[in-house]
């Protein structure tokens, strides 16, 4: 009896947890009234997708979003992978004040900066546009310390043999480097694409159109109505936006978790 | 559009230079519409019918949500240099523009006063400032009750005889009141403040000086309005406890959740769509007098656009408040035909014989005052707004929200005096 | 390599800054030139048409002070602080044990817990709208089954800001549930043989054994958890713009009302500051206690 207790609790926590996520799939299957008066029975309906499909130009936000977490893990990889690269394995002075300060950026959060960070942005005239969203998050601190950790466990002999062979500096970063942290790229790539996809209130700043929107300012909008709002509509457009996302995650799940763990803890 | 980096921009100025037949002026119009909604075909086919009229300009409307947000992404446009000549925003927003000086007087752009005083005066309230028009209107509403007619018959109630006072909509209330819905639903969350200036007003007293540098909030009258708001949840229990959300109350009402609700009259055409019973549009009760004040939104024209795009846009809005497109603005949404003209035309005629509730704004237009507006509007605003907040859930009495909130104003209103 | 001459070490410099250049230019443009100018902003009173902008020192400082809406939000944010950390770290440890232990199902108690980890606030926030809203909200109709009355649970100053800590506790226990799980599998399992061996019961084994292990994990949770804290407030948007009476509102989302619906950028620089100094303390304990214990290795 008792034995049961447990996994018990465990599953009645997994409901709960998931719940919401269930009721919004029920919600956007469903006329509004039937949605939620919870008529079980009630005709699954189509028509709220198609009335959310239509309320937005979705397939750009799609593609912007796609578009602005491809420039950003871009900009990252290679602006951490150079910076990492002279942390871990090029020795000069200040190099370690350097890193102090660059630490320090883990806690000057771009969401904190937001005022000032506009101010730049406009100045450089980035304003409304996918590099303007991008930017701030480019010279990730963490993306920093994270390559700088990993190209610091490659064994010395093979950047030694990659440079008797002739190999420049960035060849050997190139070459020998790159490959060697290859498990570490990919975790970090998943963590960032997963972060700057749902990244909402300095994209909501820096955009004004729909030709720059990613999807998570799409949505505020669309869900905010000057008056008043549709619960079918609103799931089903919350559906068909967490849509992409939540599939590759149940795909990939394994890869996914290893990649915050890898991400989080070395 | 789109500019990747501001080198694409000077390839897109360098690409001009190359081909000059683009000799036409460009006027960017912030809309304070969802994106992509029914109502953006509307403003689209309107703005399209205006590019055939005048193919010399190029109008991009872009719809930013709604009022707040289209104010902040309009206002930031400028403050970083991205085009914008003119928008539809709140009414209300005209003492904080003339403040940060970001639009002009329509005096500057027409000498046509017979255009500027064709519009209902009451809409013109909130746009009259100094001796000048600095706003006109076009999205435009007041507040009307709308009542579910099935659920007056069932109360044994007349369907045809919405409440016109307090006491009759607290009687009427209390009939049609039962576990399953209430009687009355008044929104106080969005747009709190309005809703209490209707009631402030039907109990005679204004909230706010018309010079935007004083409010009342602390005149007795003012508090017993709060006290009487409170009183129809706490006392007489037509109303539910705590705030009333504006964003679902459409939908509560649609459910049968309420059988009253005060709301925008631009719901008026999403409601008729929708309802799935008998309802009926009325006038706001009054107690001392009728009265609801005016809201929406107006045309500003911005400082920054050059005298070609300033004339542009005032030929864009003098089309799109034309009687024609304002009678087909407001046949789509429920917002007031701004000019009586728009009354007069075939098209509005036609739907109001076929759909009387159309008219009920316009008749509470004698009765109307301007929306509650001050300089730093928004934060005044806010202050009024959390009170009401806190008096209607018993966090705080009326008497002591509303002497904080009036300490708050003056304290935010002191400099322009 | 210590012995390297003079024109090796010039090399390896310029290499060094070159490689570094664009990531420190960056990091200028976009954490520390924006901190000063925060600073300065602060420094200086608002512009408009009758008072143009002037220097006035502390004074905006004073004005904050003075408000008492920012110290209805600093304490809100504290209340947030003060409920998400401990009740996220905690769930997050337990869907950890569970999700560990040779349950049945446990695969699918890992995705359930890991999922809303992947969705935005903002798509979380329309999800738990759709649980709160009052007369045909889910909470109040599973409520009504008990016969409890309807609770306006984000129109109410009472439960608003609890209405917003669980939707983030929702978010973020899933997330250092892995951190958790992932401390739990380098635990090795002879360990718990050897305790069970003595006779210990399972819960002195994890009290005794597999807590103190998990500290420097808790260390670090805890660390992302308070930088949390001042970040998530993307639901704010959606469920309850920071009403009613600010009852909700936290210190993030007043800086952005101040900075982009009122137009007071020095009030909100002046906020900011502050926020970077309290995140600034934060940094110090990180880097000066936890760091030899954590993960910065």
């Amino acid at each position: 009896m008792m034995r049961w207790i447990e996994p018990a609790l465990a599953v009645a926590l997994a409901v709960v947890w998931i719940s919401p996520l269930v009721f919004a799939v029920w919600a956007a299957f469903h006329g509004v009234s039937d949605a939620i008066n919870f008529r079980l029975f009630s005709p699954i309906t189509l028509e709220n997708f198609r009335t959310a499909w239509e309320g937005a130009p979705w397939l750009r936000y799609f593609f912007n979003s796609f578009l602005l977490v491809t420039t950003i893990l871009i900009g990252q990889f290679v602006l951490a992978t150079l910076a990492g690269f002279a942390f871990a394995q090029v020795q000069f002075r200040g190099r370690d004040a350097l890193f102090t300060l660059v630490l320090l950026q883990l806690f000057i959060l771009p969401e904190v900066l937001i005022v000032e960070n506009y101010r730049v942005a406009a100045n450089l005239g980035l304003i409304d546009s996918i590099i303007g969203i991008g930017a701030p998050y480019m010279a990730s601190a963490f993306g920093i310390f994270l390559m700088r950790q990993a190209f610091k466990s490659v064994p010395k002999e093979l950047d030694e043999a990659a440079r008797v062979e002739g190999c420049s500096l960035l060849g050997v970063l190139w070459r020998v480097y790159v490959p060697a942290a290859r498990p570490t790229y990919i975790a970090y790539a998943l963590v960032s694409v997963s972060t700057h996809w749902n990244n909402f209130l300095w994209p909501l700043i820096v955009t004004n159109s729909d030709s720059t929107r990613p999807l998570t300012v799409g949505l505020s909008i669309f869900g905010a109505p000057e008056n008043g709002v549709d619960i079918s509509v609103i799931s089903a457009a919350t559906v068909m936006v967490i849509a992409p996302l939540l599939l590759l995650f149940l795909l990939f799940q394994r890869q996914f978790v290893q990649a915050f763990l890898t991400a989080g803890i070395k | 559009m789109t500019r990747y980096s501001a080198v694409a921009a000077i390839f897109a100025a360098t690409t001009a230079l190359v081909n000059p037949a683009a000799a036409e002026t460009e006027l960017t119009m912030y809309y304070p519409i969802a994106v992509g909604g029914p109502l953006t075909q509307v403003v689209d086919g309107i703005v399209d019918d205006f590019m055939t009229e005048n193919p010399d300009i190029k109008v991009n409307a872009i719809y930013a949500g709604n009022y707040d947000d289209t104010r902040i992404k309009a206002l930031a446009a400028l403050e970083a240099g991205e085009p914008a000549q003119l928008a539809v925003m709140f009414s209300i927003d005209a003492y904080d523009l003339i403040e940060q000086d970001l639009i002009v007087p329509f005096e500057d752009l027409t000498d046509d006063s017979n255009w500027l005083n064709s519009f209902y005066p009451a809409l013109m309230a909130n746009s009259k400032i100094e001796g000048k028009t600095w706003g006109i209107p076009f999205q435009r509403s007041t507040i009307v009750a709308y009542y579910n007619k099935d659920m007056f018959r069932a109360a044994g109630l007349d369907p045809e005889k919405a409440p016109t006072t307090w006491d009759e909509m607290i009687e009427m209330g209390k009939a049609l009141s039962n576990d399953d819905h209430y009687g009355l639903m008044i929104p106080s969350t969005g747009y709190p403040y309005w809703m209490f200036q209707a009631l402030a007003i039907q109990n005679g007293k204004e909230v706010m000086s018309n010079d935007g540098t004083t409010t009342f909030f602390n005149d007795k009258d003012v508090v017993d309005t709060l006290d009487f708001w409170k009183s129809l949840s706490s006392e007489h229990r037509i109303m539910p406890e705590g705030t009333v959300e504006w964003g679902t109350l459409r939908q509560a009402f649609l459910e049968g959740k309420t059988a009253m609700m005060w709301h925008s009259t631009g719901n008026l055409t999403a409601v008729k769509n929708n309802a799935e019973f008998d309802f009926g549009v009325a006038m706001l009760p009054g107690n001392v007098r009728l009265g609801s004040p005016t809201g929406g939104g107006n045309f500003y024209v911005f400082k920054d656009a050059s005298d070609e795009e300033k004339n542009a846009a005032l030929k864009l809005i003098q089309f799109m408040t034309a009687p024609e497109q304002a009678a087909e603005w407001s046949i789509a949404t429920g917002y007031m035909g701004v000019s009586p003209a728009a009354y007069e035309t075939d098209a509005l005629k036609a739907y109001a014989a076929e759909f009387p509730p159309a008219l009920v704004a316009r008749d509470q237009l004698e009765h109307a005052v301007a929306e509650f507006s001050t300089f730093e509007t928004a934060r005044v605003r806010d202050g009024l707004n959390a009170a009401i907040q806190s008096a209607l859930t018993g966090d705080k009495s009326a008497a002591e929200a509303l002497i904080e909130a009036q300490a708050a104003a003056e304290r935010q209103l002191s400099a322009y005096k | 390599m210590s012995h390297a001459n003079t024109p090796d070490r010039q090399r390896r410099a310029i290499h060094g800054w070159l490689l570094l250049s664009p990531a420190l230019i960056m990091l200028s443009a976009f954490a520390l030139y924006p901190s000063v100018a925060t600073l300065w902003t602060s420094l200086w009173s608002r512009g408009t048409r009758r008072r143009p902008s002037e220097f006035v020192g502390l004074d905006g400082y004073r004005q904050l002070l003075d408000d008492p809406t920012f110290w209805k939000v600093v304490s809100n944010n504290l209340i947030y602080a003060g409920i998400t950390i401990p009740a996220s770290m905690v769930i997050a440890l337990t869907m950890a044990l569970w999700a560990n232990s040779k349950m049945p199902a446990r695969s699918f108690l890992r995705t359930a817990y890991f999922t809303p980890t992947v969705l935005p606030m903002i798509a979380a926030g329309n999800l738990w709208l759709f649980f709160y809203t009052p007369s045909f909200g889910i909470l109040n109709k599973i409520g009504a089954l008990f016969g409890a009355e309807a609770v306006n649970w984000l129109g109410q100053p009472d439960t608003a800001l609890w209405a917003i800590c669980m939707v983030t506790i929702w978010k973020e226990a899933g997330f250092f549930m892995i951190f958790y799980l992932a401390a739990l599998q380098t635990i090795p399992p002879d360990l718990r043989e050897a305790a069970e061996i003595e006779g210990a019961s399972r819960w002195t084994y994890t009290r005794r054994i597999v807590l103190p292990l998990l500290m420097p994990t808790t260390l670090f949770i805890l660390v992302n958890a308070m930088i949390n804290s001042v970040k998530l407030i993307d639901h704010l948007f959606i469920l309850t713009k920071g009403g009613p009476s600010d009852s909700s509102k936290l210190i993030l989302y007043y800086i952005w009302e101040n900075a982009f619906a009122y137009f007071d950028r020095p009030a909100a620089a002046a906020m900011t500051v502050l926020v970077l100094i309290a995140l600034g303390a934060l940094a110090a304990f990180q880097f000066l206690v936890l760091d030899r214990r954590t993960h910065y290795r």
